[in-house]
This record gives C-alpha cells, sequence and structure tokens, in this order.
C-alpha cells in the first residue's frame, strides 16, 4: 500500500513541480539512487564495498556511444549491450579479484585501480577520441533516445529506479540473497555452510555491472557528451556509495532515501552557502556536508537513515 | 625503441621522482602497520600541506619551502596526531571497511574545503634555483629533484634510526606486532597510534616542502599521489619500510620509462595496473608480511 503511494507520488512529481529545474533535480535524484541500488547489490547486499563502481558506467556508456556514433548503431539496441559490456566488467574483475582471494579495503581499492585504468585507456585511444570527449549529435526523437522534453528522462530514470529495487527486494526473499547475505556476515562461516562464495560473488558483481553498465547510456543519451573524467571519474563512484551508505546499505530504499536527502541537503547548503557575503561558488560546501554525513554515518548510525526506521535490521544484525 | 641515453635520463628522472614517492609512502605504511587502517586520506593531506608550504613562501611571510620544512613537518605532526584523538581513533576498533570509509569522508571534506577557500586555481611558488640543472652523468636533473632525493632519503633514514634506537620506535613496533602485549607491558596503545598518525603526516609535511620547487598545488592535487602511494605499500608490502624505500623507486622508474615508452597519456597506465597485478598475483608484495 505504502509503495503504490509512494510510486504514485513520484509518478506525480513533474506535474506537481513543473519547472524544468525542478524535473531536472527529480531526474538527478531518481538517477543517482539507481546507480546506488547498483552499488548496493555488490556493497549493501554481499559486502564487497567497492571504491570503483563507476567503471561499469564507463565501460557502459562507451561501448553504447561508440556503437551509436562510430557504428551507428540505433542507441535503443546499443543500449543492452552497454549493459552486457559492463555485466562482462563486473564478472572479469569478479574473478580476478575474488581468484586472488581479495577482501575488505584490497577489493576496495582494486575497483579504484581499474578505473583509473580505464580513465587512462579512454584518455589514450582514438576510438574514445581521448581527452576531447564523444559529442553524439542531437537529433532529438524517441526513436533515437534523445527527448526533447525532460519529462521523459524522468520517467525513465524513475522505471530504472523501480526496476532496481524490484531486483533488490527479490534479493531479500530469494535464496540468491539469503547467500549473500551469509557471505558479507561471515564468509567463512558461509564456506562451512557449503555456499560457493566465490561464485555468488562473481554473480552478484556481474549483476550489479551490468545495471551499473546500462545506468552509462542513459547519461550520455541525456546529456549528448561523454569524456574519460566523466565515465570514469572517482566522484562518481563516491556518489554511490554515499547515497546507499547514508540511505542504509543493504536495504531497499536505502538508495533512493540517501540520494533525496543527499540532493535536497546539498541544495539547501548551496543556497544558504550562496547568501553569504563574499561566497561566490558555495557547491564545494554541500560537499563537504556529503562527507561530513558519511562520517557520522559510519560512526553512529552503520544501518544509515534506514535504521532509524526498522528496528528490526537492528536488532537482526546484533543477534 | 629508445635509445641508451635517453632510457638512462629516464632511469635518473624517475629514481628522483622516486625518492618523494618514497616519503609519501612511508607514512602510509607506517599507519597501515601500526594501525592497521589504510588512509584514503593520505592524497588530501599532502595536499594541505602543499599549501601550507605555498601560504608560508607567499608574502608577507616570504619562508623558502626548504627552510619551511621543519614548520610544516611539526605542524604536520601535531594536525595529524590531533587528527587521529579526535576523529580517526574513536572508530578504529571497528571494520577496516569503515575506517576506509571515514577516512573517504575526511578527504572529501578536505578537497572541497580546499576549493571553498583556495579556489580552484593551481599555485605554484617561484624560487631562483627551481630551473637550475644539473648534469649527472649523460642525463640533466633539475636541482630541487636532486636535493628532494637526498633529503627524502635522509628522512627515511632518521625515521629507520628512530624507530629502532629510540623507545618510542621500540614502542611503535610494539603496537604493530602484537597490539594485546604491548598494552600488558604499560604501553599507552591509545598514545602509541596517534603518534604514529602523526609521524605518517610529518613525512607528508616534509614531502610537501620539498615537491613544492618542482610542482603545484590545487585542491585535486593530492589525488594523483594516492593511488601511487598505495602502489608503492602494496609493492613492498604493507607495513614494510624497506619495501616503501624499494618500491617507491621502482614506481618511480616505472612511472619515467612508461611515460618515456607509451606516451604522455598511455603511459599513466603503469601504475595502475602494476597495482592490479601485484594485488593479484603477489598481494604479500616483496617484503610484506603474510596476511
Amino acid at each position: 500500500m505504502l509503495a503504490v503511494l509512494g510510486v504514485l507520488a513520484l509518478a506525480a512529481y513533474p506535474w506537481v513541480f513543473r519547472s524544468n529545474y525542478a524535473i531536472n533535480v527529480g531526474f538527478l535524484i531518481l538517477f543517482a539512487a539507481y546507480l546506488g541500488q547498483t552499488w548496493n547489490i555488490a556493497g549493501g547486499f554481499a559486502g564487497q564495498t567497492s571504491f570503483g563502481h563507476v567503471v561499469f558506467f564507463g565501460v557502459g556508456a562507451y561501448t553504447s556511444t561508440i556503437l551509436q556514433t562510430a557504428y551507428g548503431m540505433n542507441p535503443w539496441i546499443a543500449w543492452p549491450f552497454a549493459a552486457l559490456a559492463g555485466a562482462f566488467t563486473g564478472w572479469l574483475i569478479g574473478v580476478l579479484s575474488y581468484r586472488a582471494g581479495l577482501k575488505g579495503s584490497y577489493f576496495a581499492l582494486i575497483t579504484l585501480a581499474v578505473a583509473e585504468v580505464g580513465r587512462v585507456v579512454a584518455n589514450s585511444l582514438p576510438i574514445t577520441r581521448g581527452g576531447l570527449g564523444i559529442l553524439v549529435r542531437a537529433d532529438h526523437r524517441a526513436a533515437n533516445f534523445q527527448f526533447k522534453d525532460p519529462i521523459w528522462f524522468y520517467y525513465l530514470a524513475l522505471a530504472l529506479c523501480l526496476l532496481a529495487m524490484l531486483i533488490v527486494w527479490r534479493l531479500t526473499r530469494t535464496r540468491f540473497g539469503a547467500r549473500l547475505a551469509a557471505i558479507r556476515e561471515n564468509e567463512d562461516a558461509a564456506q562451512a555452510l557449503g555456499i560457493d562464495s566465490f561464485r555468488e560473488k562473481v554473480k552478484c558483481l556481474t549483476l550489479s555491472g551490468g545495471l551499473c553498465g546500462a545506468g552509462g547510456t542513459v547519461y550520455v543519451q541525456k546529456y549528448l557528451y561523454l569524456d574519460p573524467s566523466i565515465a570514469f571519474g572517482v566522484d562518481k563512484s563516491v556518489e554511490m556509495l554515499l547515497v546507499t551508505m547514508i540511505g542504509g546499505a543493504g536495504t531497499v530504499l536505502g538508495p533512493l532515501i540517501g540520494s533525496g536527502v543527499l540532493h535536497v541537503v546539498g541544495e539547501i547548503t548551496r543556497d544558504l552557502g550562496n547568501s553569504l557575503p563574499g561566497v561566490s561558488n558555495a557547491q564545494p560546501l554541500s560537499i563537504i556536508v556529503y562527507g561530513a554525513v558519511l562520517i557520522a554515518i559510519v560512526a553512529w548510525l552503520p544501518d544509515g537513515l534506514m535504521g532509524l526506521f526498522s528496528r528490526r535490521s537492528k536488532d537482526a544484525r546484533r543477534a | 625503441m629508445l635509445s641508451p641515453e635517453i632510457l638512462f635520463a629516464g632511469l635518473v628522472n624517475g629514481l628522483m621522482a622516486g625518492g618523494i614517492y618514497v616519503l609519501v609512502a612511508v607514512g602510509l605504511t607506517l599507519i597501515y602497520g601500526v594501525l592497521h587502517i589504510i588512509n584514503f586520506a593520505h592524497g588530501s593531506l599532502l595536499m594541505l600541506a602543499m599549501y601550507a608550504v605555498f601560504f608560508l613562501w607567499r608574502k608577507p611571510l616570504g619562508l623558502d619551502p626548504y627552510v619551511a620544512l621543519p614548520i610544516v613537518t611539526a605542524g604536520a605532526f601535531a594536525f595529524g596526531y590531533l587528527l587521529y584523538r579526535a576523529l580517526i581513533g574513536h572508530f578504529s576498533h571497528g571494520k577496516d571497511e569503515n575506517i576506509l570509509l571515514i577516512t573517504l569522508g575526511l578527504s572529501i571534506i578536505i578537497d572541497n574545503a580546499a576549493l571553498f577557500f583556495f579556489t580552484g586555481d593551481t599555485q605554484t611558488i617561484d624560487v631562483t634555483y627551481a630551473g637550475q640543472m644539473i648534469w649527472l652523468g649523460p642525463a640533466l636533473v633539475a636541482l630541487p629533484k636532486l636535493v628532494s632525493f637526498a633529503a627524502a632519503l635522509a628522512i627515511c633514514i632518521l625515521l629507520g634510526l628512530f624507530m629502532t634506537r629510540t623507545d618510542m620506535g621500540k614502542a611503535i613496533r610494539a603496537v604493530a606486532k602484537e597490539r594485546q602485549g604491548a598494552r600488558l607491558v604499560g604501553i599507552d596503545v591509545e598514545g602509541v597510534m596517534a603518534i604514529s598518525y602523526g609521524i605518517g603526516i610529518a613525512c607528508l609535511g616534509a614531502a610537501a616542502c620539498l615537491l613544492m620547487p618542482t610542482f603545484y598545488v590545487s585542491p585535486t592535487s593530492g589525488h594523483a599521489f594516492v593511488l601511487i602511494a598505495f602502489t608503492i605499500v602494496a609493492l613492498g608490502g604493507m607495513g614494510s619500510f624497506k619495501g616503501a624505500l624499494l618500491g617507491g623507486l621502482i614506481i618511480g622508474v616505472v612511472e619515467s620509462i612508461g611515460g618515456l615508452w607509451l606516451g604522455e597519456q598511455l603511459g599513466q597506465i603503469g601504475i595502475p595496473l602494476v597495482f592490479i597485478l601485484i594485488l593479484l598475483l603477489r598481494p604479500t608484495g616483496l617484503f610484506g608480511a603474510a596476511r
């Protein structure tokens, strides 16, 4: 019931707040929530904290964009290839690093390094046009995956976000999800119970990478531009991690709540900062708040904001 | 193929750069060895120290970066000590990912505070000796780079002596090896940890002074060093001083030769690639103990 109301509220949002600004902020919130949700699948459910999740986004974005601009493929048809490329990258990183037994911080750092490799490669290849970036020719037709009215991108992001939430919700009720939770809580114990933790973790990262790669295409189709620092920049990895950690890692609603709170707090801080005398750009102030919120959450609210609402999850974790 | 002269010049310049990397990585490896935390804020704190050097050099103080070295190093020590006491220490008993996240949050705050207060402009300092070159065999080397190389190695040796010859050094090594045992024999473990963190950051202060004559500072200039320092520490073995020393020099050379061989852009791939390969193939590094 609540879920239906929530979906209706999100669907009605662009009709209540009709300005392009409001709709674009709405898009950013939903899109960040979607990417955060893909991080959540690996980081929240399986405990695989990644610092370089943007690599899936970037690989997906470049795949569909190059297929489109260099080979003339329709972006709708190129879209699944982006997801496939993201999934393949997830599979590859998973197989290599889990074979080597990398866990915890080591896994986080290796994803960071892989994203950096992606950035350097994208900066040097002729096919990605290096640091110049790729401009997608504007041709606003729905058949072209380009919409003149931002409302369509809002609904696309909403649909993706709901799809990801559905997948994550399934994770909370299937054996696959339970196995991932067991691995997160105690990998040795999970293995002792007969769980093939290598296989499950690779599956999880493949799923997460595929969904994240699909997000890359949406970003490029909206902004019609892609360069190496957009595709592989650290800040996007950090944003995915932040919205999920703040909302609540390992929960269905966490990334959406986190993204909403973070964007609203960010907008308010920026407006307040800009109203101070002598401040010309208060954007950094809002990001400082993000960092402070992250520290506070890790220190006092390890279950994120969702932890405030559900006693149950807290008790479950303590048990 | 590259000619031997160019290769030699690349080698020498790589070693010079490696000296600074050693200093940055020694701080990181000390913090890891003692506290078992990966200090993700390392690059941001280096950037902060570089700004300190810049502001000391600017009028009205006009301090030469080499003269400022003791001041910045001491200031960095105090800053690191307080940071640990006030913030990191409180959370250091949880999972290591949590500490990684705390230091990530710290680096976000520091980077953006720098962007807010100092703007995104790139700042450099002009010293008269910046452009002086010296022939080292067939290779031409900038004088400040030679100075920074020598000074970085000297500081590492001093640190090594401190660790082996003094009571505090002994206490730090004891805490690194066996925390509970150290507590039992009456060592103030929390205090030693805070001091270790302070020393790790003090290394960054010294590195900043040696870097500034030939480098620039902007709110993002710490980023370049984060992955480099992690790579060195992974290559040398987490927690190993010898490893950081050798690893730093190797990485300096890899970067320099990679740049010559693959070009300015693609050459940057060397460091992340080395990092990935080490973690995949030999996670204990050259000198690290088994995890």
